[in-house]
């Protein structure tokens, strides 16, 4: 039976909610303050006119109208969010918490170092537990995300080049990467030459050897790849790329699958940076904050980015003058320090599981992702053999003939209460499907995730392609036309015009 | 452990269902030279007692600004956060959410994000917003590569009075993209004469409004001047609560604002993480670095909300994108959007009235005191002072004291040793002034 139409639009608990700006109460305000008596300014002849157009709420209705819109949401901690190359794992809240304590979150960047010799600390203790883990000596503690670590990284690389009086001109990224590796290439201005891949998902070695030579400053390759797969030949690789003088950057992306067992510095990296929002737990926050330290050879260390941190015996120094030291930095990429706050969270999460439990997390997230390869391969289509990593590739193969794509299958999965695997990436594949299960789903919960997939993909190799076609039926809003936002973009509330 | 929730039979009948006898067989493509073979020598896991016990510590080795008589400032305000934002954007379906790739199930965050870009486009004066940068000097930066994209030019000039990291940020971002930047010397006395600096090969000026110094200024000459020879007018704001009292960058000719939004919804957190403000004008939106929220409707014809414009991005574009950034600052624009909807017209207007009836009081009292000149005729909540003694030292005798004096210049322009910045919010007390200027005799004295 389907459910009847309401007068209200709303659907039980999920309501309808307008915009601050149509629930507008002119003169309300959330916020008691004294009053301001202003009778004289020093505002330099600009002070303001007219009103600035925002609309007025009390308190009450500020919290139902954010409330409401968080239920329309889907997120980690109500569900299975499989997405690909995200690594969306549990957020426990004891890094909240913590993140939160007066002193830490009531710090202010531009105090004494004598009064921030806690905070320099833990800062130093971080990148402490991602030197040990990656086994690189050095650690640029301040990118903002995993694509300004890039941007860092490849800096660093193009400093000590040019130390060295060997600038080079070419940047080689796998056809398999992240498209913000060629897009932080490019900041750095480096020219990317794209490396196809083999038969087998890896980099393609005749063909990264062929484009390999002394104009080349570094080969930016994510390991384990965006298809899921360890490269297996990446000592052969790291040994190239040396032999031809240039340096090895890791996108870290995937340091899920292999923290606590592997090393980087051990395979030939000289740098790679980490997501602490996806290794290290802290909350995606619906796109953000994010951090993305990098961590360094000894041969890159001296080109980090300031501000770092150094210790002189029990106190911390922080490092912010570019000329203050025997290092030669190639810059600064941030305001002040970097996320701090982010920090606080990685840092308490890595205490927490320690080194045993980092060596389980990784593990854990490889079993469930082998497992759901296991359970899903004879009804779906995986384009390269296992084992996996801790993400599982498909293809749409399984998908030929019956109508339904890639896209209609993944909204069918919103439906039954699952958030859609990533889609139509890595480009490697035809119609991807990206499945990322973390090691924080239960076995329970990998269950009714397969056993959901199995049904969906019988029923579209069945026929029933007008369902998948629809979906989703039951969210919010059903399928948004992203063509005409796109052609005629409306980005702003305007009043309307009477 | 507690956040892994796989028991040993779980694992057992997983690698079963697998047909491998143990995980090491999951990881047999690692090759045997990177395969670790004694244990990491890290301590091993640790129960939440423990940790939080750990981290309370280390955190107490820290003096807060956010707890004393503070007048810190230089790009980080502390201003009143009420209770139900954090409360709010603790929610895990704002928490625990990823970016809103699928919009059937994201709703939530790109109306957030759509009624944030609004919020920003109506506070800076301008058409557009975008839904959030990683920070002030970052968005200042790309702006200026913004202005080179749109004008085909390569040259911006960068006023001495701008933050010193905002410059340095755009100085490292710009070094490999084939822009010159024109900087004058550290403009002290606000004299400094940008407009004749404009040629046919500037791409922008960029200007920050209150400057680094606290100065307010009328920029609608020069957003003239720059317009008469085809550049762009790049204004800079780091303390957007300025914008409830003073003339917004838009109404003064702007044409691509760069913020920091700290101010309002966040924490001071160190410096980090905060939230980049960017806005242009409607016709430059498609050179707009980072995520835009659009309005659309669904196949029900319902109105709704996508990200657009996708095509600018990194994820479609890889090396010709507009910029490498796939990440905003997600959460920290949530924190201020739901603040600035507290607020409101009326709260902004007062809060904003609050913070320069204090920041005049203030400036007053200091003028009347030996040893210190008040170099400022213009400001909003912060001016800057010369100390008849190095402000460092200053500084650090009265932080010894519990009160946080202000920002020694010198830490940012090494050169500038007797200036001090002082910011005045609107939870600085007569009683902390007071306790500064009593500090600050004794100190001088």
């Amino acid at each position: 039976m389907s459910a009847p139409e309401t007068y209200t639009g709303n659907r039980g608990l999920q309501m309808e909610e307008p915009l601050i700006f149509e629930a507008d109460s002119p003169g309300l305000c959330g916020v008691d303050f004294p009053d301001a008596d202003i009778t004289s300014d020093r505002l330099g002849g600009v002070k303001r006119e007219g009103d600035i157009g925002l609309p007025g709420m009390a308190e009450p209705q500020v919290v139902r109208h954010y409330l409401r819109l968080s239920q329309k949401n889907y997120s980690i901690d109500a569900g299975f969010y499989p997405l690909g190359s995200c690594t969306m794992k549990h957020n426990p809240r004891l890094n909240e918490k913590l993140a939160r304590l007066p002193g830490f979150a009531g710090l202010h960047p531009l105090q004494p170092e004598t009064t921030t010799q806690g905070a320099l600390e833990l800062i130093d203790a971080t990148a402490h537990w991602l030197s040990v883990l990656t086994g690189l000596p050095g650690v640029a503690m301040s990118p903002a995300a995993g694509a300004h670590g890039e941007f860092a990284g490849l800096m660093t690389i193009r400093a000590a080049l040019e130390d060295r009086g060997d600038a080079r001109k070419r940047v080689l990224v796998p056809e398999s990467a992240h498209g913000t590796n060629p897009a932080s290439a490019h900041a750095c201005g480096y020219a990317v030459e794209s490396i196809p891949a083999n038969d087998r998902g890896r980099v393609d070695l005749d063909a990264f050897r062929a484009a390999l030579d002394t104009d080349v400053a570094a080969l930016m390759l994510t390991n384990p790849n965006t298809c899921g797969l360890f490269e297996d030949e990446i000592i052969e690789i790291a040994e190239a790329v040396h032999e031809a003088g240039a340096f090895f950057y890791c996108d870290g992306a995937n340091f899920n699958a292999i923290v606590g067992r592997v090393r980087p510095g051990d395979l030939g990296i000289d740098c790679m940076h980490i997501n602490l929002h996806k290794t290290f737990s802290t909350p995606h926050g619906g796109g953000g904050p994010g951090s993305g330290p990098v961590v360094l050879s000894e041969a890159l260390t001296p080109y980090a980015p300031v501000p770092y941190v150094v210790r002189d015996g029990n106190r911390f120094r922080l490092i912010e003058d570019e000329g203050a030291s025997d290092a030669k930095p190639f810059g600064r990429i941030k305001g002040f320090h970097g996320q701090f706050g982010v920090f606080v969270r990685a840092l308490a999460y890595m205490m927490s599981l320690g080194a045993d439990g980092l060596k389980q997390v990784a593990e854990d997230a490889v079993l469930n992702a082998n497992y759901l390869m296991a359970s899903l391969e004879d009804v779906l289509s995986a384009p390269f053999a296992g084992p996996c990593m801790h993400e599982v590739l498909f293809d749409d193969r399984f998908l030929a003939d019956s109508g339904v794509s890639t896209l209609d299958f993944a909204k069918a999965m919103i439906d039954e209460g699952f958030h859609p695997m990533t889609m139509y990436f890595p480009l490697v594949v035809h119609g991807a499907l990206l499945m990322e299960p973390t090691e924080t789903e239960s076995k329970a919960a990998l269950d009714s995730f397969i056993g959901t997939v199995r049904s969906l993909a019988e029923k579209a190799k069945a026929g029933d392609a007008e369902l998948f076609h629809e979906a989703p039926h039951l969210t919010p809003r059903r399928r948004l036309d992203e063509t005409a936002a796109a052609r005629k973009p409306v980005l702003r509330w305007l009043p309307p015009e009477d | 452990m507690r956040y892994l929730p796989l028991s040993a039979d779980d694992r057992g009948q997983m690698l079963a269902a697998i047909g491998v006898d143990s995980v090491d067989d999951l990881y047999r493509d690692v090759p045997a030279g990177g395969r670790l073979t004694s244990p990491i020598e890290l301590p091993g896991h640790t129960g939440e007692i423990e940790v939080e016990r750990a981290l309370t510590s280390m955190a107490a080795r820290n003096t807060p600004a956010g707890g004393a008589p503070s007048f810190l400032g230089g790009g980080i305000y502390r201003h009143f956060v009420p209770a139900a934002v954090d409360h709010l954007i603790q929610r895990g379906e704002f928490l625990t959410a990823y970016t809103p790739y699928q919009p059937e199930v994201s709703q939530g965050t790109l109306q957030y994000l759509f009624e944030f870009q609004t919020q920003v486009a109506l506070l800076t004066g301008c058409d557009v917003a975008n839904a959030s940068m990683y920070d002030g000097a970052t968005a200042c930066a790309e702006a200026v590569i913004m202005a080179g994209r749109i004008t085909k030019r390569k040259k911006a000039v960068v006023s001495g009075a701008l933050h010193p990291h905002y410059a340095a940020v755009t100085a490292t971002s710009t070094e490999f993209l084939g822009l010159e930047l024109v900087t004058p010397n550290p403009d002290l006395t606000g004299e400094e004469d940008l407009s004749a600096m404009i040629g046919g090969d500037t791409a922008c000026v960029v200007v920050q409004n209150p400057d680094f110094f606290g100065r307010v200024r009328d920029l609608t000459a020069l957003a003239d001047a720059c317009h008469a020879q085809g550049a762009l007018l790049v204004v800079v704001v780091t303390e957007i609560v300025a914008l409830g009292l003073i003339k917004s960058p838009g109404e003064m000719g702007a044409d691509i604002v760069a913020g920091e939004g700290q101010s309002l919804g966040n924490a001071l957190n160190f410096g980090g993480p905060t939230v980049g403000l960017m806005a242009t004008r409607q016709k430059f939106v498609r050179q707009l670095p980072g995520r835009l929220v659009g309005q659309t409707t669904d196949v029900d014809g319902q109105r709704g909300f996508v990200l657009t414009l996708s095509t600018r991005e990194q994820h479609i574009r890889r090396d010709k994108a507009t910029s490498n950034i796939c990440t905003n600052s997600g959460l920290c624009a949530l924190a201020f959007t739901i603040h600035l909807t507290m607020l409101g017209e009326v709260g902004l207007r007062k809060m904003a009235a609050l913070n320069h009836a204090g920041a005049m009081r203030l400036a007053e009292r200091l003028a009347g005191m030996a040893g210190v000149e008040v170099l400022n005729e213009s400001f909003f909540n912060e001016f800057t002072v010369r100390l008849s003694k190095p402000a460092s030292g200053v500084v650090d005798a009265l932080a010894e004291k519990g009160v946080f004096a202000g920002v020694p210049v010198s830490r940012l322009l090494p050169d500038a040793e007797q200036l001090l910045l002082v910011a005045v919010t609107e939870l600085n007390s007569d009683d902390d002034m007071d306790r500064l200027v009593n500090e600050l005799e004794e100190a001088l004295r």
